[in-house]
């Protein structure tokens, strides 16, 4: 999983145009694997077809 | 008479009966913050000469019609002043033009009299848990000042809780007005998702962000949320819905309601103060009875999500431009957050439809449900990482665990703090959607009973 994250990291700060410096990789990384994570978390839920983000939410 | 820890209804009554003017208690405020700021940093603006030419209006007006008559309060420095840029905690801002005009939550409390003096420190852009700024340095917790003061309207929490002024508002995305009323003991109110104008106020989360108050008394929640309430259609989120003030069923108390603890998720990884505060609280309502909020767990991963990625494309244009002048913890945070794929992120606000709708199905059989509002009492400024449930974790992504899941669906939220030795510690009341009524009467009735109460630190 390492290397690929590496390689998503520098293509996708080149395709947002974001100037990724080297330096500032491995905290980029750590916050992309928890946000991943917890993305995945929420994505592996099922919900039905139907179930629709509100364009602007009610509470 | 009015002094450094009076209540902002009792100032108000003594102004109105003129038992002093409004001109005397901001000069006391402007004294107090002047002798205080430098140990707390709570405040990066003091607005003297605005607040005393408001001052001497409200002397020079009828304050029987004033219910904040002379009432100093300071606002997060993402709201809106009219005549200095809003900074929102960044160096970036800085550049920007001075605000044309002052948010309408400010007008609002202004034009019940109250009288602003300032602006105050907060986490860079609002992501953040501790209260700690690069820029500004970190606002300091009034009961330890080696200690955070919560974040991100750390300011708010370290300047109503050190009594430099007795109102202040923030901003809540993820947890930023209950996590500072926790660790500064501070009494704060989250509105309901939609109830307040979050006009002229520097962003954060589209989705998620809501304004409220922070005060040491309930009464004062209710005052100044009450003048602030309103329909305003420059924030495409505020509902059109008619005031609904919440001072008339303050004083009703408890009798009749509902109240639940939340257990499960809300419990885990709390530590033995946050479990010994919500206990207390529990014990003084009689909420014997414990739910389960239904995957609260995914609700705050799925609220994490859409917070680092809204939030990186609120800044997307600045990360390009101005990456080195942001702090680099919230930098980092931001452009991993622009990485992450919108399927994702769509999954995400789907789901939130899906658990607003189960949560809201709970409050069919209670009115109120109790949870702590922080795992912990305030850690040491500088500390990165903590222990909750035996897994070490970074503070500033954690801190709000137990706030996230519920202002994810835009519940309104009373934070009350309980006066614990040495360090404070909140429970949230958490209420139906538009029902912060109840959730303030709650609150009262525990004030009232002396189980919560705002604790006077020794500056």
């Amino acid at each position: 999983m390492a290397a690929p994250l590496d390689d998503f990291i520098t293509a996708a700060a080149a395709a947002l145009e974001l100037p990724l410096q080297p330096a500032w990789i491995p905290a980029v990384k750590a916050n992309l694997e928890v946000s991943l994570r917890l993305a995945n978390l929420v994505a592996e839920f099922e919900l039905p077809d139907a179930a629709e983000p509100a364009p602007i939410y009610r509470a | 008479m009015a002094d450094s820890w009076s209540s902002s209804s009792d100032i108000a009554k003594a102004v109105a009966a003129g038992q002093v003017s409004a001109t005397d208690v901001t000069e006391a405020a402007l004294a107090r913050i002047g002798k205080l700021n430098p140990a707390l940093n709570a405040f990066t603006a003091v607005t003297a000469a605005r607040a005393r030419a408001q001052a001497k209006k409200v002397d020079a007006a009828d304050k029987s019609k004033l219910p904040l008559a002379g009432v100093p309060f300071a606002v997060k420095n993402l709201f809106d002043v009219e005549g200095i840029p809003t900074v929102a905690g960044s160096k970036i801002n800085r550049a920007h033009k001075p605000a044309q005009k002052d948010s309408p939550l400010i007008a609002r409390l202004e034009a019940a009299g109250a009288v602003l003096v300032g602006a105050l420190n907060m986490g860079e852009y609002a992501y953040d848990f501790t209260g700690e700024n690069v820029h500004d340095g970190p606002s300091r917790n009034p009961h330890d000042l080696t200690r955070m003061s919560g974040g991100s309207s750390g300011g708010s929490g370290s300047a109503v809780g050190g009594g430099l002024v007795p109102l202040a508002l923030g901003s809540d995305t993820n947890g930023s007005i209950r996590v500072p009323s926790s660790l500064c003991g501070i009494f704060g109110l989250k509105p309901t998702y939609g109830r307040l104008s979050r006009a002229n106020s520097f962003p954060f989360v589209a989705s998620l962000d809501h304004l409220g108050p922070f005060a040491r008394a309930v009464r004062d929640l209710a005052l100044s949320y009450d003048v602030m309430q309103g329909f305003d259609a420059e924030d495409a989120a505020c509902v059109d819905r008619g005031i609904e003030p919440t001072l008339p069923s303050l004083d009703k108390g408890i009798s009749g309601l509902r109240i639940v603890t939340a257990g499960g998720y809300f419990k885990k990884g709390a530590s033995a103060e946050a479990l010994s505060a919500l206990d207390a609280v529990a014990k003084a309502l009689g909420a014997a009875t414990e739910i389960e909020i239904p995957e609260a767990a995914r609700a705050r991963a799925a609220a994490y999500v859409i917070t680092t990625t809204e939030g990186a494309a609120l800044h997307l244009g600045r990360l390009r431009q101005q990456a080195g002048d942001f702090d680099p913890a919230v930098r980092d945070r931001l452009i991993a957050g622009a990485m992450v794929p919108a399927t994702l992120v769509v999954k995400a606000q789907n789901f939130r439809r899906w658990y607003r709708d189960r949560v809201l199905d709970l409050f069919k059989d209670c009115d109120a449900v109790l949870a702590p509002a922080t795992p912990v009492t305030a850690p040491k400024l500088g500390q990165v990482t903590f222990t909750l449930d035996g897994v070490e974790l970074p503070v500033r992504a954690n801190m709000g665990i137990y706030t996230q899941p519920i202002s994810f669906i835009g519940l309104p939220v009373v934070a009350v703090p309980v006066p614990l030795k040495p360090l404070p510690l909140a429970v949230q009341i958490i209420c139906a959607p538009w029902r912060e009524d109840i959730a303030l009467r709650i609150a009262c009735a525990l004030e009232q009973m002396g189980v919560c109460a705002a604790p006077r630190p020794n500056l």
